[in-house]
C-alpha cells in the first residue's frame, strides 16, 4: 500500500484499528523505506529488524484480541541512541560505549512497549548529546533530508532526520540545551521538550542531570500530543520526576486562540536573525493573532546571558556524570594500562571524542578548587535571574513565541571547527532548559532555499497543553499537508 | 584571567584525561575563548541572589526502605571489559 509512510500516528491508528492495514505491513513498509533512503540520510546507528517484526506480530495479536491496545500499538518508532534499550546496543554515538548492551529498558521504553509500539532501531546523535549538528557522532554525520549537504541539527539529529525522511513515524530524542527543538526546526518536524520532571529520565544516559529531558519528534502536533502522553508521568526510579497529573493532551487541540496571550520578547528581534527566519516567525505570530490571540511585548533581559551560564552549568554536570566511564564496569577499556590510573586516562582519552573532552575539561575547571565561586556559583545565580525573567513574563502572557534558531540548517563542516559559533546556534533554546520550562518547535515556513523554519513556543511549567494548543493553530494556518523532502531522485555526493 | 598551559595539564589530570603537547595547545586556546565568552556573566551584580541548582523546587524524595529486586550479578557483570570470579578485574592499584 503506497502512501503508508506519509501518514501520522493518529491516521495509522484508525487504519490499524479497522484492520485495513496490519502492523506487519506497516513495519515492512518502513523497513523497505529505510533500506531505500537511509543510506542517503544516515539517521540509524542500529537497525532492529527482527525485534521489530516480533513486536509487529505482538501488536497484530493485540489488535485482533483488543487487549492491551493504545494509540501507539503497532506504530514504528525510532529511538535516540542515548536511551537505554534492553539487549539492544546503546552507544550514545561514542566509542567508549561501542559495545554497551543495556541490561534494562529506560522507563520511556517500558511505557512504549506496554502499548505495543514497535522499535525500528537506534538513531544517530552528537556524542553524549553534546553538539548542535550531529557531526560530533563518533560514527558518521547524519544529513538533512531537505538538503543532504546540510546538517540536520543536533544533538538529536537522527531523531529529527528520520521523521522528516519518513524512515519512522515518530521518534524520541533528548534536549539539554535545544537538542530536540533545534533539529526539529531544521528538519521541519514537530519537536517538544517537556517540563523538567514531566518525563522520567531513568535509563536516559546522563549528560547534565538538572537540564536533560526526553521528548517526542513527530509529523504533526496531534502526534506530539499522543506521544507525549504515552511517555509522561511520575516514576519512582527518577526522584526528579514530577507527581503532577498528566492530562489528555489531545483535549487541548481545538481551533481558535481567543483569550491566549502571546508574548514576544523584545530581545529576540534585535538583529542577527536570518531575514527569512524572522519573516516566517512573524507570519506565524500574525496567524495566532488572526485566530484570536493577543500579542504582547515582554522582556527577558537576562536571556542574552543564557548561553554563557549554560556553558558552565552543563559542562560542570557533564564532567561529574561522565566520570563513570572508567573502563571498569562497562564500555571500552584501553589495552595497555600498566596501573589503574594509567588505564583510566588511556581509556577516557581513546574513548571520548574532542567535544566531549572539551566539555569535561571546561566543567572540571569550573568546579575545581578556587574557581567554583567565580564560575559555577555565578552561573547558577544567573540561572536564578533567567528563571525570574520568565516568571515575570508569564504574568503578562501565556506562551512566549520566537525563533528556534537564528538561521536555517547550515552546511556540514561550516561550524565544526569553531566550538563557540556552534554553541551560539542554541541561543534561543537554552534558557528554557535553565528554567525547566516546556518548549516546542512547530514548522512555520521555509526560507528561499526551501529549508524549513520552526516557531519556538515556551510556556510555564507543566503547561504543555497550552503549547500544543497554540502550535496546533499555527499548524492549521500553515497547513497540515506540508510537503515532505523528496529523497527519491538522484542525489549528488 | 586566562587559563595557562600548565593549568590545562593540571585539569586534564583531575579529569583523568591524557593529552599530547598539540592537544594541550589547542585545548588551552579553545578553553580561553570559551571562558572569555563566559566572563560576560561578570557584568551582572549577583550579590544576594540565591543560586538555582535545579529548575523546580525539590525537597528530599524519600521512600520506604524495602528490599527490592535489582540487577543480578551476571547481568551487572555482562558489560564489564574484564570480569573473573564474579568480580570486576582492574589493573594493579598499588604501584
Amino acid at each position: 500500500m503506497s502512501g503508508l509512510i506519509d501518514l501520522p500516528i493518529h491516521k495509522l491508528g484508525v487504519l490499524l484499528a479497522k484492520k485495513e492495514i496490519s502492523a506487519r505491513e506497516l513495519v515492512e513498509a518502513y523497513l523497505a523505506r529505510i533500506e531505500e533512503v537511509d543510506p542517503l540520510v544516515r539517521a540509524y546507528l542500529t537497525l532492529t529488524r527482527e525485534k521489530a517484526m516480533e513486536q509487529a506480530a505482538d501488536a497484530d495479536a493485540r489488535l485482533s484480541s483488543g487487549d492491551g491496545v493504545g494509540p501507539l500499538t503497532g506504530i514504528p518508532l525510532g529511538i535516540k541512541d542515548v536511551i537505554c534499550t534492553k539487549s539492544v546496543r546503546t552507544t550514545c554515538a561514542s566509542r567508549i560505549l561501542e559495545n554497551f548492551v543495556p541490561p534494562y529498558d529506560a522507563t520511556v521504553m517500558e511505557r512504549l512497549h506496554a502499548q505495543g509500539a514497535v522499535m525500528l532501531g537506534k538513531l544517530n546523535m552528537d556524542e553524549f548529546a553534546m553538539g548542535s549538528s550531529t557531526e560530533n557522532s563518533a560514527w558518521f554525520p547524519t544529513r538533512n533530508p531537505w538538503d543532504l549537504s546540510r546538517i540536520p541539527g543536533g544533538s538529536s539529529g537522527g531523531s529529527a532526520a528520520s521523521v522528516a525522511a519518513r524512515t519512522c513515524v515518530a521518534s524520541l530524542g533528548s534536549d539539554t540545551g535545544g537538542s530536540i527543538r533545534q533539529p526539529a526546526s531544521h528538519c521541519g518536524v514537530v519537536g517538544l521538550k517537556p517540563t523538567y520532571g514531566r518525563v522520567s529520565r531513568f535509563g536516559l544516559v546522563a549528560f547534565a542531570s538538572s537540564l536533560d529531558q526526553i521528548g517526542p519528534f513527530t509529523r504533526d502536533v496531534t502526534d506530539c500530543a499522543i506521544l507525549l502522553k504515552a511517555i509522561a508521568g511520575h516514576d519512582s526510579r527518577d526522584s526528579t520526576s514530577s507527581p503532577c497529573q498528566v492530562p489528555d493532551f489531545r483535549a487541548f487541540l481545538r481551533e481558535g486562540l481567543a483569550g491566549l496571550r502571546v508574548g514576544l520578547p523584545r530581545e529576540y528581534f534585535t538583529g542577527g536573525l536570518q531575514p527569512a527566519v524572522e519573516a516566517a516567525v512573524r507570519r506565524a505570530v500574525s496567524h495566532m493573532e488572526s485566530q484570536g490571540a493577543t500579542v504582547v511585548e515582554v522582556g527577558l533581559p537576562h536571556s542574552r546571558y543564557a548561553v554563557a551560564a549554560y556553558y558552565i552549568v552543563a559542562p560542570a554536570e557533564a564532567s561529574s556524570n561522565l566520570s563513570r566511564y572508567d573502563g571498569v564496569k562497562y564500555g571500552y577499556r584501553a589495552k595497555d594500562g600498566k596501573n589503574l590510573l594509567e588505564m583510566y586516562k588511556k581509556t577516557r582519552s581513546e574513548g571520548f571524542g574532542p567535544e566531549v573532552k572539551r566539555r569535561i575539561m571546561l566543567g572540571t575547571y569550573a568546579l575545581s578548587a578556587g574557581y567554583y565561586d567565580a564560575y559555577y556559583k555565578k552561573a547558577s545565580q544567573v540561572r536564578t535571574l533567567i528563571r525570574q525573567d520568565f516568571a515575570r513574563a508569564f504574568d503578562a502572557c501565556d506562551v512566549i513565541a520566537g525563533p528556534v534558531a537564528p538561521t536555517t540548517a547550515f552546511r556540514i563542516g561550516e561550524k565544526s571547527g569553531d566550538p563557540l559559533q556552534m554553541y551560539l546556534s542554541d541561543i534561543f533554546t537554552i534558557a528554557a532548559n535553565l528554567a525547566g520550562l516546556p518548549a516546542l518547535s512547530v514548522p512555520c515556513g521555509f526560507d528561499e532555499e526551501g529549508l524549513p523554519v520552526g516557531l519556538h513556543l515556551m510556556a510555564n511549567h507543566f503547561e504543555e497543553g497550552r503549547l500544543l494548543h497554540a502550535a496546533y493553530n499555527v499548524e492549521l494556518a500553515v497547513g497540515t499537508e506540508r510537503p515532505w523532502p523528496d529523497l527519491s531522485g538522484p542525489h549528488g555526493g | 584571567m586566562t587559563i595557562s598551559r600548565s593549568e590545562v595539564e593540571r585539569v586534564a589530570n583531575l579529569a583523568r584525561l591524557a593529552f599530547g603537547p598539540d592537544e594541550i595547545d589547542s585545548f588551552t586556546s579553545q578553553l580561553n575563548l570559551i571562558l572569555e565568552y563566559v566572563r560576560q556573566l561578570d557584568e551582572l551584580d549577583t550579590s544576594g541572589v540565591d543560586p538555582t541548582f535545579h529548575a523546580l523546587e525539590l525537597e528530599n524524595v524519600l521512600r520506604d526502605d524495602v528490599v527490592q529486586m535489582s540487577l543480578g550479578q551476571a547481568e551487572a557483570l555482562a558489560n564489564a571489559p574484564k570480569a573473573e570470579n564474579d568480580a570486576f578485574v582492574v589493573p594493579k592499584i598499588i604501584i
